[in-house]
């Protein structure tokens, strides 16, 4: 492992790289401030640029300074305009806004920047230590095992999509693996579902669907419903000392939630949202009465908590992609996306085939999140001007580097139709409720997971295979488990509340 | 009928059409020798279509019941938004599309950034015009000389 950390320190701290990691988490910090663009989109309209560096490793490493600025971006805005820009950081406006609406929108974005800091750091050390036991592991794996690995990805992702919403999250998952069979497999060279139309033959391109699936929508949204006018306008911000009792009542929150907020970004659809969400209310509920009354009304413990949860998280779910080549969440699903693009296939030969790439992306983190505190905490009054863009002109230049991300990749102009009529579909689809992730989750592992299941239908001759090999049938069964059980516990749930208002 | 289960209806006539394809009409000019392999390229689809149209069903007959939950925007009070605007940026980005080759860049991006803030009520052109004119040409820039990617930047009959 020292070997590693010192080739990663050695690949990591070029001029090169570390311009990658400051740029990276400028970039996501100024955009992810913006209402409504969260992570996803932003790394969506950067894996162009990325893809053009040509260099893997500085590529990802661009790419995921891009993901934690756009994290911390997120909390500055939910604090000072109860606004956030991403899902992940709804729950620090709980108790964020009302700190900075009672004068002490300073110290919130301190506590916020700090608790960034440590969860993002504390998230990378555990990385360092579990990464590399998980990918030996891995690498006892066949093509069948993988082939259920991804169907249990798949069906924990639709899982952890909440009561209700399972039979959505399925649906969209299907219809992402119907849109990656488009185009000419890898095994068979025939084309499927192209239609005829020639611009089809190789296949959907996955920043033109990523942008369709988020940017595009999102930009929408805010044409559509646009923020009322009178919403505050940031205040001075001063005093942003945090006193010495504040320190000691956080810091057990923060190492919590650090530990806990890592663990739920390894799970597969959990990522930063559910982590900051559970964070916050995990603290809520092992707090002191006196303090349990503070939480929503800008108790610093509640701030801490989901700030330091998310950041923890998005450092987790870089360990199923880097060792099993299964991205979590959507937007590590866009990162392995472009680094397939790449010519570098994530998974547990990444750490031994291309270990300056696996490591390189490790160290780049520490980096990553002390560049973020650095620029961050004196930056933080001027940061906050950005928002003062007025919707007017911020929506078109929005719209212009949806249409550019896509045209850029493909230098073709069927993209931009497919783009226009891809996102029309996703915005119907998010009126009606029904997850998007997994539909690109699908799309992008769609072509791994069918070239697994063609590699073990061909070397066990039909589907034998899951029978012989006993480790395939497990986690096929554990696939089951985790689609049936959440909507069994529901419907039980559901009869039983039928039965006590039968009763009276 | 709630729009998440119209949604689902249409989605289920996709995956019977897709089942379709994937059921009768692939393997008709498959190889003979491909035959005799275990997995055919129709077997994945065949697979996904039913996977489909089963949770389509699911969703359909609201077998499975969970809360009414109001997204961002409801969408039964769509006209109350500013629907117009949404709609004629979606035209704006179609004829940008239809333009972007035989237009050149630098003309039909300046147009969309001008036109996108008119459509979004922007009145000062002295604002408007400039910002998009600079932005147009720092893209351009960025992209043909940094990134090193062909964009025709004029209209063909100039020699763009």
């Amino acid at each position: 492992m020292l070997e590693g950390i010192l080739l990663g320190l050695e690949t990591a701290f070029s001029i090169q790289m570390l311009l990658m990691v400051i740029g990276g988490c400028l970039i996501g910090t100024f955009i992810g401030m913006l209402p409504g663009l969260g992570p996803m989109s932003i790394i969506a309209i950067m894996i162009p640029v990325a893809i053009s560096i040509g260099d893997p490793a500085a590529a990802i490493i661009l790419l995921a300074g891009v993901y934690y600025g756009a994290i911390f971006g997120g909390s500055t805005s939910s604090i000072l305009l109860n606004a956030p820009g991403v899902a992940g950081t709804v729950a620090t406006s709980f108790d964020g806004y009302p700190m900075a609406k009672q004068g002490k929108a300073g110290k919130a974005l301190t506590i916020a920047a700090i608790a960034s800091f440590c969860g993002g750091t504390i998230g990378a050390v555990l990385l360092m230590i579990f990464a590399p036991a998980l990918s030996s592991v891995a690498l006892l794996f066949h093509s069948a095992e993988y082939f259920a690995l991804m169907v249990v990805g798949l069906s924990a992702i639709a899982a952890f999509a909440g009561t209700g919403q399972i039979a959505k999250a399925l649906l969209m998952t299907v219809l992402g693996l119907m849109l990656g069979t488009v185009g000419e497999g890898t095994m068979f060279s025939l084309p499927r579902f192209t239609m005829g139309v020639m611009d089809l033959q190789s296949g959907l391109s996955f920043v033109t669907l990523a942008m369709a699936m988020f940017a595009l929508p999102e930009a929408l949204f805010l044409v559509l419903n646009p923020p009322k006018p009178g919403s505050r306008k940031a205040e001075e911000i001063k005093n942003l000392r945090i006193t010495r009792e504040e320190a000691k009542s956080i810091a057990p929150v923060i190492a919590r939630q650090s530990i806990q907020g890592f663990f739920i970004g390894v799970l597969p659809g959990a990522g930063a949202t559910i982590a900051s969400f559970l964070g916050y209310a995990v603290e809520r509920n092992i707090a002191t009465k006196d303090e349990q009354d503070q939480f929503g009304k800008g108790s610093i413990k509640g701030l801490a908590a989901p700030e330091t949860a998310n950041n923890a998280a998005c450092t987790g779910s870089f360990v199923p992609l880097l060792t099993l080549g299964i991205p979590g969440s959507g937007t590590t699903a866009i990162l392995l996306g472009a680094l397939i693009a790449l010519n570098v296939t994530p998974g547990p030969r990444l750490m031994i085939d291309e270990p300056q790439i696996f490591w390189a992306v490790i160290i780049s983190m520490y980096i990553g999140n002390f560049v973020l505190l650095v620029l961050n905490l004196p930056l933080i009054p001027y940061i906050a001007k950005i928002l003062a863009v007025p919707r007017n002109y911020l929506i078109p230049y929005i719209l212009f580097f949806t249409l550019m991300g896509a045209y850029i990749g493909q230098n073709n102009a069927t993209e931009l139709l497919l783009l226009v009529g891809f996102g029309v579909c996703a915005t119907a689809l998010r009126f009606a409720d029904y997850p998007l992730a997994p539909l690109l989750i699908g799309f992008i592992l769609g072509g791994m997971l069918e070239d697994n299941f063609a590699r073990s239908m061909q070397l066990y001759d039909g589907i034998a295979f899951v029978g012989q090999r006993p480790m395939t049938m497990i986690l096929l069964a554990i696939a089951m488990l985790l689609i049936l059980l959440p909507s069994l516990r529901s419907r039980r749930a559901q009869m039983r509340r039928k039965g006590v208002a039968d009763g009276d | 009928m709630a729009l998440d289960r119209w949604i689902a209806l249409i989605l289920l006539g996709f995956c019977l059409i897709y089942g379709y394809a994937a059921w009768f009409t692939m393997d008709v000019g498959l190889a003979p020798f491909m035959k005799r392999n275990p997995i055919w390229p129709s077997t994945f689809p065949k697979i996904l279509s039913v996977l489909g149209i089963i949770t389509s069903l699911i969703i359909l007959l609201a077998v499975e019941k969970g809360e009414q939950k109001v997204s961002d925007i409801d969408y039964r009070r769509l006209h109350e938004y500013k629907l117009g605007q949404a709609i004629l940026l979606l035209c704006l980005m179609v004829v940008y599309a239809m333009c972007l080759r035989p237009v050149g860049f630098i003309f039909s991006t300046s147009t969309f950034l001008i036109f996108g803030s008119i459509i979004l009520g922007e009145r000062k052109w002295y604002f408007v015009v400039p910002i998009a004119l600079i932005a147009t040409l720092f893209v351009w820039y960025l992209v043909q000389e940094v990134l090193g990617i062909y964009m025709r930047p004029f209209p063909g009959w100039l020699g763009g």
